[in-house]
C-alpha cells in the first residue's frame, strides 16, 4: 500500500483498550490515515492526534497486542478499490472479500487476513467508448466491460486527472490494474488509466449537478409504493422494536426494486440472516432482466460479532461503492441493516477516546455523521454527463423500541420517507408491520406528477381516499370502544369495513406467497380502483337494506380478498369482470330486497 | 513466558492496577497470588506503556497493594477440552469441580474468533421439542438461537429442561444431540434442579455442565458462557455433535458486565449498563449456527428473567435484537394454571420459515400456525371487549372465537412439563380446535388444506 517515495513513518503502541490502540512517534502522520499495527499488520485508522501522539482504531481483534509494537502509517485515507469485479461479492466493513478469506482461514476470521478486494488476475474484455485524439475530463467514461451478466461496467477517468488527451487506447483482455489508456495531461505529462481506482471512503465522489428526485423507486410493496412511496434518490427511515419485521422488509425492497444495482451493507447484525441472504439472492430471478438478483448486488457483510471499527467502517464502504456505480449512470440503491449498530460503534469507539458524551452516551456528533452519510443520496447528473442516483434506505434499531432516542431522532430529522413499524401490528401478524397513520412519505406530492403522467389523475386522489379512509377508522374506533359497534350509523359501518379490506387485503401482503410477495404498481392501482368502486357501491346503499352484516358477506368481499394471491395473468380478466361486478351485485341485492 | 510482578498500584472493585510492566500483551490471562497464598484469576481488560488494569474473575478480598504476587502467561485465556468431557460438571471457569483434570485433545481460546458470514449455513432442520407452543407455532431449526424471556417466579427453568429432555429430529434415531449447560449466577436449588432432571432423563451422560453460582464470584460469569462456547464449537466442529446450549440466566451476566464497567468508570448507556453491551451479547449469541462443511450445530436456548416483566429492559431489548426470534412467558397464564405458560402472540421464531412446511415437517403446518395465531388473537381481543362492555353485544361467531381462545389455552398450549407431543399431535390439536369454529372463519388456510385435513377432522 505504500508509494515509494512516502518517507515511512513508524511508531510505537504506548496503550490499548479493546479497539482502541494509541501510538506514539507519529509526528507527520494525519488524521484519518490507515496505519499497519503490530507483527500481524492489524488494519487500523487514525482518529485523533495529540502531539506526536496517535489514537487509532482498529479494525480487526486487538489480543495480544503489546505495548512497543510497531505501528507503520500508510500514509492513505482509508480507501476501497473500485473496478470491475465488485458485483455478486460479499465484502467486510473494509472491503475484504469473505469468501476468499473463508478459502484460506477456514470457518473463523483468522487476524491479519487481507487479499485482495478485487480480482487482480481476472482477464476483463474491454471495449472503448473514447478514441486517441478525444480529450477526456475526469469522470468521463472511456470504455466499458460487461460485469456480470446485467451490469455493464463503465470505466472512468481517475479523478485526480482533471483533462487531458487520449493517448494509446485499445479494445481487448485486460486485467484490472493493466494500463488500458494513456492520456496526455494538460500540463505536458502522460497518465496511465487502468480500471482499478482506489477512493477514500469518507470522502463524497463528485458529480456535475444535483436535482430534486422525481421518480419513484418501485419496491413492489403496496404499502411503500401506493401509500409511502419512497424516491430513486431519495432517503427512507424504517424503524421498528425487535420481531417487526425490518430485516424482512429491506429484504424485500433488495430483492424487487427496480434499482440497477443494489448495495446491501449488513451492519452489526445477525450472521444467519446474511446467509439468508447469500442463499435466497442467486437463486431468485430479477422482474426486469430475468437474470439471478445477485449479478447486480454486492453485499457488506459485517455482523454484529465482527470487530466493531470495522462495522463503523462498513456504512462509509457501502455508500461509496453505492455512488461509483450511480458516476456510470445506474440507479444504485443502498440498504443498511441498522444504521442503530453503525452509531453503537461510534458510541463504543467515542468512549474508549473518553469523549464527553451528548444523549445516551452517544458522541456530540452523531446527527451530524447521520446527515452527512444520508446527503451521499441523490439524483445527479454525473461527471460523463449521465443521470445516476442513490437512494438510501436505512433500518433504525431503537432501543425498546421507544422512537425518541437519539438515533431515530437525528435520522428522521434527515430522511424524508418514515416507514414506522410497529409492535402491535407484528403480534397481530400483520405484515409488512408499518404504521399507516405514523408512517409518511415527503416524496408524495413530488412523484404526484410521475403517477399522473402513468396513470391519470385518479392515482393521487385514489391514494387521498384510502389514507381518508384509515384515518378516519382510526378516529372511530375510540368511539366503538365505548359504544360498540351496532350504535354507529350505517355509513360510518361502512367506512370501517372499507378500512378493514384495505388493511387485510391491501396493506397486508406475503413474502412467502409466490404471487403476493410482489405486486406490480400497475397492479396495485387496479386494486385501489376496485377497494374503492366497492367503498362507492356500499355507501350507496340505502334504507332496510343498509345492514353492513349482508354486505360482509357479499361475493365481491370475498374476491377482493383473494385478489392479492392471484396469477398475474388471471388478474386482469378478474379485474375487468369486477369492476362491472361489483355494480351488478349491489343492484341485484337491492332488486332481491324489492321482491 | 512467565513474568511476575509485585508492584501492585491499587485494588478498585473487581480490578487490579499493576505498575512497571512491560512485555504484556493485550487481553492475556493473568494469576494473581495474595499474600497469603490464594491464588485467583484475572485478565488484562487495559494496558499501557507500564500500568496494567486487570479484571479479576474472583472476589479480591485478601489482597492488598504490597503482599500480592501477580504472574503473566504470555497467552489468553484458554481451555483444554476433550470429548470426555460429555457427562462431567465444571466450575464456572471450566475446572472440573469433581474428578481428575481434562486430557486436553486440544486447547481453545475461550474468546472465539468471529465465525465468517461467508462460511455460515442456513439453519434449516426443524427441532421437535414436543411443546405445541414451540413446534407448532415458533418452530425451533438446528442452529438457531432463541431466548426464553421470563420473570421472576415463572418457570423457566422447566421449560428449559423440558426442551432438553424431548428434543429430537425427525425421522432420525442416531443424531448425536448433546447439551452444554451454561448456568451464571443461579441459585444451588436451580442448579441442582437441572442435575437431577439430566440423571433422571439419562440426558446427564450426554450433557457438560459449567456452573457459576450465586454464590461463585461474579466476574467469572462473564468467561462461563465463553468457556461453555468454546466447548460446544468443539463438540460440534470437531465431533459433529449437535449441541444444544442452555444460558441461564442472561440477566445476571449483564448485571456483572455493568459492575465492571462501572468499576473502571466507563460512560454508561442505558439504565447504566455499558454501551458496548450489544456488542458483547453478540459476541456469545452469535456463536450459534451451523457451518459449511460440518455435521455438527450449536443450538442456543439463553434464558432471562426481565426484571419486572419489562421487555423493554435492555438485557431483553438488546437480545431480542440479536437472537433469532423469543419464547415469552406469560404471568397471567401461570396464574390461570396453564403451563408451560408460552404466551405466543409476542413470540416468535424467526427462522420457522426455513424449518417447516412440506418434506420438513408436514404441508399444513404453516398454514395452521398462521391460523391459529388470528383465531386466538380475535378471541383474546374479544375477550377484553367483554371485560369492557359485557357480553351482549356479541354475536354467535364472536362466542364462538371465545371459546376457541379458552380451549386454545387448556388443550393446546397447557400440556404440562411430562408431555411429548410430536408434531402430527399438535397439528392434529390444532385442526381439532379449528372445528370450534365455522368454516368461513378459517382464511388463512388454503381451501386445499381445509379439504385434506379439516373435513377429516370432523
Amino acid at each position: 500500500m505504500l508509494k515509494k517515495n512516502d518517507v515511512k513513518i513508524r511508531g510505537k503502541i504506548m496503550k490499548i483498550a479493546g479497539p482502541v490502540v494509541v501510538a506514539k512517534e507519529m509526528a507527520g502522520a494525519k488524521m484519518y490515515d490507515v496505519v499497519e499495527v503490530s507483527k500481524d499488520r492489524l488494519i487500523g485508522e487514525i482518529i485523533e492526534l495529540r502531539g506526536d501522539k496517535a489514537v487509532i482504531q482498529v479494525y480487526e481483534e486487538t489480543t495480544g497486542l503489546m505495548p512497543g509494537d510497531a505501528v507503520v502509517s500508510t500514509g492513505r485515507p482509508l480507501s476501497v478499490e473500485l473496478g470491475p469485479g465488485i458485483m455478486g461479492m460479499i465484502y467486510d466493513g473494509i472491503q475484504r472479500p469473505l469468501e476468499l478469506i473463508r478459502k484460506r482461514s477456514g470457518i473463523f476470521i483468522r487476524k491479519g487476513e487481507k487479499p485482495d478486494a478485487i480480482d487482480r488476475s481476472r482477464k476483463w474484455k474491454f471495449s472503448a467508448s473514447v478514441k486517441r485524439g478525444d480529450t477526456v475530463k475526469r469522470g468521463m467514461v472511456i470504455g466499458s466491460v460487461k460485469e456480470s451478466a446485467t451490469i455493464t461496467h463503465r470505466i472512468m477517468v481517475p479523478h485526480d486527472i482533471e483533462s487531458g488527451v487520449v493517448g494509446k487506447i485499445s479494445d481487448g483482455e485486460f486485467c484490472v490494474d493493466d494500463v488500458i489508456c494513456e492520456v496526455g495531461i494538460d500540463n505536458g505529462g502522460k497518465a496511465g488509466i487502468t480500471m482499478r481506482q482506489v477512493w477514500p471512503v469518507r470522502v463524497k465522489r463528485g458529480y456535475a449537478k444535483k436535482f430534486a428526485p422525481k421518480e419513484p423507486l418501485i419496491t413492489g410493496q403496496r404499502v411503500i409504493d401506493t401509500f409511502y412511496p419512497i424516491a430513486k434518490g431519495g432517503t427512507a427511515a424504517i424503524p421498528g422494536p425487535f420481531g417487526a419485521g425490518k430485516t424482512v422488509t429491506l429484504h424485500q425492497i433488495a430483492k424487487w426494486a427496480d434499482a440497477d444495482i443494489i448495495v446491501y451493507v449488513g451492519c452489526g447484525e445477525r450472521g444467519n440472516e446474511m446467509t439468508n441472504v447469500l442463499e435466497e439472492l442467486p437463486k431468485l430471478k430479477d422482474r426486469n432482466t430475468g437474470k439471478p438478483v445477485m449479478e447486480r448486488t454486492v453485499l457488506i457483510a459485517n455482523t454484529s460479532n465482527m470487530p466493531v471499527a470495522a462495522r463503523e467502517a462498513s456504512i462509509y464502504t457501502g455508500v461509496t461503492i453505492a455512488e461509483y456505480y450511480r458516476d456510470m449512470g445506474y440507479s444504485v440503491a443502498l440498504i443498511a441493516d441498522s444504521t442503530s449498530r453503525w452509531a453503537e460503534a461510534m458510541r463504543e469507539i467515542s468512549s474508549r477516546l473518553e469523549e464527553m458524551p451528548g444523549e445516551e452516551g452517544y458522541p456530540a456528533y452523531l446527527a451530524s455523521r447521520l446527515s452527512e452519510f444520508y446527503e451521499r443520496s441523490g439524483l445527479v447528473e454525473t461527471l460523463s454527463g449521465d443521470f445516476g442516483s442513490v437512494s438510501i434506505v436505512g433500518a433504525v434499531s431503537p432501543q425498546g423500541g421507544d422512537f425518541s432516542e437519539p438515533v431515530t431522532q437525528n435520522t428522521v430529522r434527515v430522511t424524508k420517507c418514515f416507514w414506522a413499524l410497529d409492535a402491535k401490528l407484528a403480534d397481530m401478524r400483520h405484515f409488512p408491520a408499518v404504521n399507516w397513520i405514523k408512517s409518511y412519505s415527503m416524496y408524495v406530492d413530488r412523484l404526484s406528477s410521475w403517477y399522473k403522467e402513468k396513470f391519470g389523475d385518479e392515482w393521487n386522489s385514489a391514494r387521498a381516499e384510502l389514507v381518508k379512509i384509515l384515518k378516519r377508522e382510526s378516529e372511530l374506533k375510540e368511539v366503538v370502544q365505548l359504544v360498540g359497534m351496532d350504535a354507529l350509523p350505517y355509513r360510518d359501518q361502512a367506512t370501517l369495513l372499507a378500512a378493514k379490506i384495505i388493511r387485510e387485503d391491501f396493506l397486508q401482503q406475503s413474502v412467502y406467497h409466490e404471487n403476493d410477495t410482489y405486486c406490480t404498481i400497475e397492479r396495485q392501482g387496479k386494486m385501489v380502483a376496485l377497494i374503492l368502486k366497492f367503498y362507492d357501491e356500499c355507501k350507496k346503499v340505502k334504507g332496510e337494506l343498509a345492514d353492513i352484516k349482508k354486505v360482509r358477506v357479499m361475493d365481491c368481499v370475498k374476491r377482493i380478498a383473494l385478489l392479492r394471491y392471484m396469477d398475474d395473468d388471471k388478474f386482469d380478466a378478474e379485474y375487468e369482470g369486477m369492476i362491472k361486478g361489483i355494480e351488478d351485485e349491489f343492484s341485484k341485492s337491492g332488486e332481491l330486497a324489492d321482491d | 513466558m512467565i513474568k511476575e510482578y509485585h508492584n501492585v498500584k491499587s485494588v478498585e472493585g473487581p480490578l487490579l492496577f499493576v505498575e512497571g510492566v512491560s512485555g504484556i500483551g493485550y487481553g492475556e490471562i493473568v494469576e494473581i497470588e495474595s499474600e497469603s497464598g490464594v491464588k485467583k484469576r484475572g485478565k488484562i481488560l487495559e494496558i499501557s506503556e507500564n500500568l496494567a488494569c486487570v479484571q479479576i474473575f474472583e472476589s479480591t478480598m485478601g489482597l492488598d497493594t504490597r503482599g500480592t504476587k501477580v504472574k503473566f502467561f504470555g497467552e489468553t485465556l484458554k481451555v483444554a477440552l476433550s470429548v470426555d468431557m460429555l457427562g462431567r460438571v465444571f466450575d464456572g471457569s471450566g475446572r472440573p469441580l469433581f474428578g481428575p483434570k481434562v486430557v486436553a485433545e486440544a486447547k481453545e481460546d475461550v474468546n472465539g474468533m468471529p465465525l465468517n458470514p461467508a462460511s455460515r449455513e442456513s439453519p434449516k432442520d426443524f427441532i421437535q421439542t414436543g411443546i405445541s407452543a414451540i413446534d407448532g407455532m415458533n418452530s425451533l431449526v438446528m442452529g438457531q438461537k432463541l431466548p426464553i424471556f421470563s420473570g421472576a417466579g415463572l418457570p423457566h427453568n422447566y421449560l428449559a429442561a423440558q426442551i432438553a429432555r424431548q428434543a429430537s429430529v425427525r425421522g432420525k434415531n442416531n443424531v448425536n444431540f448433546c447439551v452444554v449447560f451454561c448456568a451464571m449466577g443461579i441459585t444451588f436449588e436451580e442448579a441442582d434442579f437441572f442435575v437431577k432432571d439430566f440423571e433422571e432423563s439419562g440426558a446427564i451422560e450426554n450433557a457438560v455442565l459449567f456452573l457459576n453460582l450465586c454464590d461463585s464470584p461474579a466476574i467469572e460469569r462473564l468467561i462461563t458462557p465463553r468457556v461453555a462456547l468454546t466447548c460446544a464449537e468443539f463438540l460440534a466442529y470437531k465431533h459433529d455433535y449437535h449441541v444444544l446450549v442452555i444460558l441461564t440466566d442472561m440477566t445476571n451476566y449483564c448485571e456483572a458486565l455493568r459492575e465492571v464497567s462501572a468499576s473502571r468508570n466507563e460512560v454508561p448507556g442505558r439504565r447504566g449498563y455499558p454501551g458496548y453491551m450489544y456488542t458483547d451479547l453478540a459476541s456469545i449469541y452469535e456463536r450459534a449456527g451451523r457451518v459449511k462443511g460440518s455435521k455438527g450445530s450449536i443450538t442456543q436456548i439463553p434464558i432471562l428473567t426481565m426484571p419486572n416483566d419489562d421487555i423493554t429492559h435492555p438485557v431483553a431489548d438488546l437480545t431480542g435484537y440479536i437472537t433469532e426470534g423469543q419464547i415469552i412467558l406469560e404471568r397471567r397464564l401461570q396464574q390461570a394454571g396453564i403451563s408451560p405458560p408460552i404466551s405466543v402472540l409476542p413470540s416468535l421464531s424467526r427462522l420457522m420459515g426455513n424449518g417447516t412446511g412440506p418434506g420438513k415437517t408436514r404441508d399444513d403446518h404453516r398454514d395452521v400456525s398462521n391460523q391459529l395465531y388470528s383465531a386466538y388473537a380475535q378471541g383474546r381481543e374479544i375477550r377484553e371487549i367483554v371485560s369492557v362492555i359485557g357480553e351482549e353485544s356479541l354475536d354467535d361467531v364472536d362466542y364462538k372465537y371465545l371459546e376457541f381462545a379458552r380451549e386454545f389455552e387448556a388443550r393446546f398450549l397447557g400440556q404440562g412439563f411430562y408431555d411429548n407431543r410430536t408434531i402430527e399431535d399438535t397439528l392434529g390439536i390444532g385442526w381439532n380446535l379449528f372445528s370450534i369454529l365455522p368454516e368461513s372463519e378459517l382464511k388463512r388456510i388454503s381451501p386445499e388444506l381445509i379439504e385434506k385435513y379439516f373435513k377429516r377432522s370432523l
